[in-house]
């Protein structure tokens, strides 16, 4: 076991964890903020999504002991009111069915449009690599699009 | 709490229970008229809801039905919403914990808890709102036909008296329960039919403690199985020295299928798990895929003692024919592999057992743990968080009881865990099957024969006899075969239908290519033979298929191309659902690129539009997915493919960037909407890689050939 301080959502956290404890499980497990998902613990699926200063990293393969300072965001560190535009996009465009992967979604967004305000498909479809098993991709691309303020959600899609 | 008999039906009743601070609480129970379609596990119906009204007006609606991201929890309650006329803003949802006396059969399972429901909970809404509205007359001294409501008041208009639904609660608890009351007529419905986002969104969108995973209660343990790593091997011994030497490791406990590692966080608990010394040894044989393959490749030729259907005489048609044009089909098992993996809380001690997490079928967990601990049902409480997908892999409720068992052994509260290899090797996967199809084209250059050979793992019937063309041919034959194994199957999203869509529609497609008829004018052709010259059961309503083909060709231009783009078209009918797709498809350095897919559904009354066009577009990107990547194979019992990166889904790169859905506008009653726009999929992008290539596709998934 090892002592580690880390900064999640703006707070230092000290955890006594073992060195190769994914930042996931000292996520869900020690700090008990569970909207970070586990989905394949092999950095497949991005349910663990989770931002490292503003690129997307999958905690789930992301050893505690790697953070030391930098600055890790979760989805309950999002925003204040969890009215950052791309959560209120999501709930605009209505994206979730099971919502299961979307806290890891909605992260691998927000990292994509820091880096491209305004992603074409292509931009998207290159960044958004996380696995949706109810297949929400249309709306997925709606609701990116929508947060960057290039369209209105519209029916069916693009 | 008193009890009233209700003369609704005597079927029906209701409760009313006046509930402490002056509110109401209306309780409707009904027995549904078992209508459904039913599939392999979809247990019956026998629904019931729940809403309470506080002195603010705020309605709280109990959402009975476990929500696996069918939209349920949404759903159901804007049933009661629209009858009992509130203003949806100012409803709060809740979803029930597992309640048999309450509310009946709960379970997510068909494509059924809308058809189910759709009838008694708006009765139940209706119930509520006459009785406010007789206790406004009764306060207002006015008769009851002179009152009407909206939006969570009673009005009485020619007196310009106004009071709200909490305004009336406590009094409305006394009222008489109605005798007749009547349902809105769908042409003035304010809540059915509309976009209403999901319930659950603020909760999801900011990482809430919803889903079973999610679990933290006190003293609990995190726990990890080491599971039998072949079906066919069973637990023999264990050595857990390395294991109790790892920090955080707390326990480690054995059932009779598994060893359990308890621990202080989920980290330790999986390290524990794999420094475990487990000896397994054989049970039963080791079966591989390749055999399952060479016995279906056998059994499709063989004929069925039993034909499922067999209309005229396929042998003669096709010993006459001019022509024969043979297809065989394959597809591959799949596993479900909801997002969220298997897990369960359960805190079994002193004879009781609580249990929290992700099932299908709550009931059947329940009588399930009873029997497996020996602990009596009433001894068994249950509670359903929101879950992560079901698909049909929650129909089972072995993670429940094995959940349960852990906890009996630990003699502590725990939350099992399973990893996603864990789930890939310990799934009830879609039965792989063989689909050998035989038509008979006759000297006038018509189909006039049909014959399907079908075999599937396990299948009891691994064809689906009543479909179309069924009805529509003098001659055809439908047998079905299965092959025994001990490899876990049970339902995938749309069981039975999911294979054979794709196999029966590209079939079809494969004809008219053959009779250089267009696709969509051949199957509009049959359903008028169908319907003019009907043979023996006729399982589905022509006009209706005929309206969704049609819809679905001018939705999509068909007959037009874009250049370089090329369209493919099918139909498909299941669970009491219409549902007929076309996509555009282009063939881009040797693989297809889906621009659009364009759909027509007639799914009765739609309920929520949002929620229902979620549903169709997920559907048909989900059974594209499959179609494309998926499949899972075993060598002599282990899974091949343990974790995404060998179990390949869609992703959203290959998603097609647009999928168009339009719902027939009709007021019959919802039929299922889960599960049909799943099957045709698969042989709508074949047909359309058929179009661009001119190679057909007849074995999934389709992402191995090179076009």
């Amino acid at each position: 076991m090892a002592s580690y301080t880390i900064t999640i959502n703006n707070k230092n956290h000290t955890v006594d964890v073992l060195p190769d404890t994914p930042l996931l499980w000292v996520l869900r497990d020690e700090l008990n903020l569970v909207g970070t998902k586990f989905g394949c613990g092999i950095a497949q699926c991005g349910a663990c999504t989770v931002l490292m200063n503003d690129s997307a990293i999958r905690s789930c393969s992301y050893p505690v002991s790697a953070i030391g300072t930098n600055k890790i965001t979760t989805i309950e560190g999002l925003s204040e009111n969890g009215d950052h535009p791309v959560q209120k996009a999501w709930d605009e465009v209505d994206v979730p069915q099971c919502g299961y992967c979307q806290a890891g979604q909605v992260m691998a967004a927000v990292a994509l449009l820091k880096r491209k305000p305004h992603p074409t498909d292509e931009d998207i479809n290159a960044a958004m690599t996380n696995i949706c098993r109810c297949a929400t991709y249309v709306r997925i691309r709606q609701a990116i699009h929508l947060a960057a303020g290039a369209s209105q959600p519209s029916k069916g899609g693009a | 709490m008193k009890q009233v008999s209700s003369n609704i039906s005597r079927r029906h009743f209701l409760k009313i229970t006046s509930l402490a601070g002056g509110g109401v609480l209306f309780g409707f129970e009904m027995l549904a008229s078992a209508t459904a379609e039913t599939v392999a596990d979809a247990p019956l119906f026998s629904p019931n809801a729940y809403l309470s009204i506080d002195p603010q007006g705020i309605i709280t609606l109990l959402a009975p039905n476990p929500e696996i991201g069918q939209g349920v929890k949404t759903s159901i309650p804007m049933l009661l919403a629209e009858e009992l006329d509130v203003d949806w803003n100012k409803v709060v949802v809740t979803q029930a914990a597992f309640d048999k006396e309450k509310y009946g059969n709960q379970s997510a399972g068909g494509s059924g808890a809308i058809r189910g429901r759709y009838e008694p909970i708006r009765k139940a809404g209706a119930v509520a709102r006459q009785m406010l509205i007789a206790a406004a007359a009764q306060t207002w001294n006015v008769p009851e036909q002179e009152c009407s409501t909206e939006n969570g008041f009673v009005l009485h208009k020619t007196s310009g008296k106004k009071l709200s639904y909490g305004e009336l609660a406590s009094k409305s608890a006394s009222m008489p329960v109605p005798e007749n009351i009547k349902l809105n007529d769908p042409k003035d419905f304010k809540i059915l039919g509309k976009r209403i986002n999901n319930v659950d969104n603020k909760n999801i969108l900011t990482g809430k403690p919803l889903f079973g995973i999610d679990t933290r209660r006190e003293g609990m343990l995190f726990c990890m199985v080491s599971r039998p790593p072949a079906f066919g091997k069973k637990l023999k011994s264990f050595d857990d020295t390395e294991t109790r030497k790892i920090p955080g490791v707390k326990n480690v406990v054995r059932t009779e299928t598994v060893v359990a590692v308890l621990a202080t966080n989920t980290w330790a608990a999986k390290k524990g798990r794999d420094a475990l010394k487990v000896e397994w040894e054989d049970a039963s044989k080791l079966e591989s895929t390749t055999e399952h393959i060479a016995a279906f490749k056998d059994l499709i030729q063989q004929k069925s003692d039993k034909p499922d259907r067999n209309d005229g005489n396929v042998e003669q048609a096709l010993s006459s024919a001019k022509k024969v044009i043979e297809g065989i089909y394959e597809v591959p098992v799949l596993s479900h592999a909801p997002m969220e993996p298997i897990n369960f809380f359960a805190d079994v001690k002193d004879g009781k057992a609580d249990l929290y997490g992700p099932t299908q079928v709550p009931g059947k967990a329940i009588s399930d743990v009873a029997k497996a601990l020996g602990i009596a049902e009433a001894n068994i409480t249950l509670g359903l968080p929101r879950q992560g997908g079901g698909f049909g892999r929650k129909l089972r409720s072995d993670n429940v009881v094995e959940a349960a068992q852990i906890s009996a052994a630990a003699k502590a509260p725990i939350q099992m865990l399973w990893t996603r290899e864990d789930d890939m090797q310990g799934d009830f996967y879609r039965p792989n099957g063989m689909y050998r199809y035989q038509a008979a084209i006759n000297a006038k250059n018509e189909l006039d024969g049909w014959y399907l050979s079908a075999v599937a793992l396990n299948a009891g019937r691994a064809a689906a006899p009543e479909n179309f063309p069924a009805g529509a041919l003098a001659n055809y034959r439908c047998d079905s075969h299965g092959v025994q194994s001990n490899i876990q199957t049970g339902p995938w999203r749309a069981p039975t239908h999911n294979a054979i869509g794709f196999a029966e529609q590209s079939f079809l497609d494969e004809i008219a290519h053959e009779l250089k008829k267009d696709p969509i004018a051949f199957r509009l052709e049959l359903l008028e033979k169908a319907k003019s010259n009907p043979v023996g059961k006729v399982g589905y309503d022509i006009e209706k298929f005929k309206g969704v083909i049609n819809l679905v060709s001018q939705m999509s231009n068909w007959g037009k191309n874009t250049p370089g783009r090329f369209k493919g078209f099918a139909a498909y009918y299941s669970f009491s659902t219409y549902v007929a797709e076309v996509a555009e498809v282009s063939i881009v350095n040797g693989k297809p690129k889906v621009h659009k897919v364009w759909a027509a559904v007639n799914c009765g009354q739609v309920v929520n539009l949002s929620g229902a066009e979620n549903q169709v577009q997920g559907a048909i990107v989900d059974g594209l997915g499959h179609a494309w990547y998926s499949a899972i194979t075993f060598d002599k019992g282990a899974v091949q493919q343990k974790n995404f990166n060998s179990y390949k889904m869609m992703r959203m790169a290959d998603a097609p960037p647009a999928v168009e859905v339009q719902f027939v506008a009709t007021n019959e009653a919802p039929t299922g909407l889960g599960e049909p726009g799943l099957p045709p999929i698969a042989a709508v992008v074949c047909n359309a890689i058929f179009a661009a290539t001119g190679k057909r596709i007849r074995k999934l998934p389709f992402g191995n050939e090179k076009l």
